[in-house]
């Protein structure tokens, strides 16, 4: 997408007098709507709007022999499709950077926050473990595509059943059990995503404010007894993050995470 | 006298020449051209058209008029066993003959070395998601105001042992018992009642395929109203017509 210039400043010339042009603060979130149960064919799935930024997620499972390194713990994988189905911006093939960096901030951001239990999705050590596929499409793209990717995976993953594993014919059945996919509750972490454009720090950027930022910092937090904990960072493109700027990003943090905390956990635990 | 046929009653209770029930609605995309939904039973289709637009590579352009081209794939927890994400040989062949499907009523005589491009995406499947896309994919194209000649509108019908049926569903197509199932999926333009995709999986004499092509072409009818009122009516759910 190309922000014709005049724009670009008067995006610009707004935010400094702390206006967007959406008619929302600086700090403010777009209203996010969720549905789960999109395919009966899944162990868990979800549609997530984030203002008019679409997502559809899916949690499949299957079996896997265990890595090398790692005997005793299950696998994970996460894809993410950006097609030009979501936006003029896309194109046709193989997955490029935008979708790959993603994937792979996701991936990490569930990984290592240790949302997923590893070690109870281990079926026998060193021979037999779940392999846990999270599926990531852009439906449509209006802007922080990654904010709402990631807190649809999260419904999806701590929504999503075990499915009934025959271990006689070492093969999965093909219905959903009553046993949840393990997750640890505590761990769950969500993305906040921050861009710089002219003086100001936004969240949940639109499109075109995406296109004209400067940079954006990707921050994953989870809940220390009330307290954000940031389990996972990103920062992107060329400009560079002053001091200034990481200690307003870091206050922005600490008072968002109090307004995003228990809505994520509704979100996700229905309650 | 002729044996009996096995299928005597549908796994869903349908009457033989039953379509399951169908929702349509055209306007979930808000950044494209055009785009719908449509949904028979357990198998949903959603369709976004961009263009027409310049296409590149310059090489494939068409100086005579504009293509068009169709992308269509399911998403991986769309079925029961997960299907890897991008193009397979499957898919690509369905892009091939719903692009057939569609080029009768698309008119680009007037856009030149442009593309319309269709992409088809399949949440859920529980069979018949190619014609499932042509019906979301033609609501799309007539949303994106892409000068049209004709509709068209599209529907599995089969045959499960001796007993022909409409709107085959996963566990009619995998009907094993007897003669076994064959399926069906066609496409009929809406004016012209020409057939414009028809393929064939399974056994079946002339006289069957004479008797199921006429339920198809009457499901179809019905379908095509269906499309219509959720094109007078974009943004809101359609699930039957009132007659």
């Amino acid at each position: 997408m190309i922000v014709p210039e005049i724009q670009k400043e008067r995006i610009t010339e707004y935010l400094n007098e702390g206006k967007r042009f959406d008619g929302r603060k600086p700090e403010e979130h777009r209203e996010i709507e969720v549905e789960l149960g999109l395919s009966k064919n899944a162990e868990a799935s979800c549609s997530l709007k984030l203002g008019k930024t679409e997502v559809y997620v899916g949690v499949k499972l299957g079996l896997a022999e265990p890595y090398p390194d790692s005997q005793d713990e299950g696998t994970f994988m996460t894809s993410a499709e950006l097609s030009p189905m979501a936006s003029e911006d896309f194109e046709l093939g193989p997955p490029k950077i935008n979708s790959i960096e993603l994937a792979r901030i996701i991936d990490r951001g569930i990984r290592e926050s240790g949302f997923l239990d590893f070690k109870k999705l281990c079926i026998k050590e060193g021979e037999k473990v779940w392999q846990v596929f999270l599926d990531i499409i852009a439906i449509n793209d209006d802007g922080n595509l990654l904010d709402a990717a990631a807190l649809a995976s999260l419904i999806a993953l701590g929504n999503a059943k075990l499915p009934v594993y025959n271990e006689k014919e070492d093969r999965i059945e093909h219905e959903l059990s009553k046993e949840p996919l393990p997750v640890n509750k505590e761990a769950m972490a969500f993305n906040m995503t921050f861009h710089k454009i002219g003086n100001e720090i936004i969240v949940d950027a639109s499109k075109e404010e995406e296109e004209i930022s400067e940079f954006r910092l990707s921050i994953a937090v989870a809940d220390n007894k009330g307290k954000p904990r940031i389990t996972a960072m990103q920062k992107g493109k060329e400009a560079s993050i002053s001091e200034e700027d990481m200690e307003k990003i870091l206050s922005l943090v600490e008072l968002k995470f109090k307004e995003m905390m228990p809505k994520v956990n509704k979100f996700v635990w229905g309650k | 006298m002729a044996e009996k046929s096995k299928y005597t009653k549908r796994v869903d209770g349908r009457k033989f020449d039953e379509v399951r029930p169908i929702k349509a609605k055209v306007g979930i995309v808000p950044s494209a051209d055009g785009s719908a939904m449509f949904e028979t039973g357990g198998t949903r289709a959603i369709a976004v058209v961009r263009g027409p637009r310049t296409l590149h590579p310059q090489h494939k352009q068409n100086p005579e008029k504009g293509i068009l081209r169709v992308t269509y794939g399911m998403m991986p927890f769309s079925v029961w066993d997960r299907i890897r994400p991008g193009p397979s040989r499957r898919s690509q062949e369905i892009n091939k003959v719903i692009e057939w499907a569609l080029s009768e009523c698309v008119d680009l005589d007037a856009f030149p070395n442009t593309v319309v491009d269709v992409f088809i995406q399949i949440p859920q499947a529980d069979a018949g998601t190619r014609v499932a896309g042509i019906n979301a994919a033609v609501m799309a194209l007539a949303h994106a105001g892409v000068p049209m000649k004709d509709m068209a509108s599209a529907m599995a019908v089969g045959k499960a042992d001796k007993t022909l049926i409409v709107d085959v569903c996963k566990e009619e197509e995998d009907f094993d018992e007897g003669e076994g199932a064959t399926d069906i999926p066609m496409c009929v333009l809406s004016r012209s009642k020409k057939i414009s995709l028809l393929q064939l999986d399974g056994k079946i004499s002339v006289d069957e395929l004479r008797e199921v092509l006429k339920m198809g072409k009457k499901a179809c009818e019905d379908v095509h109203k269906i499309q219509v009122e959720a094109l007078k009516s974009v943004g809101n759910e359609i699930e039957e017509v009132e007659e």
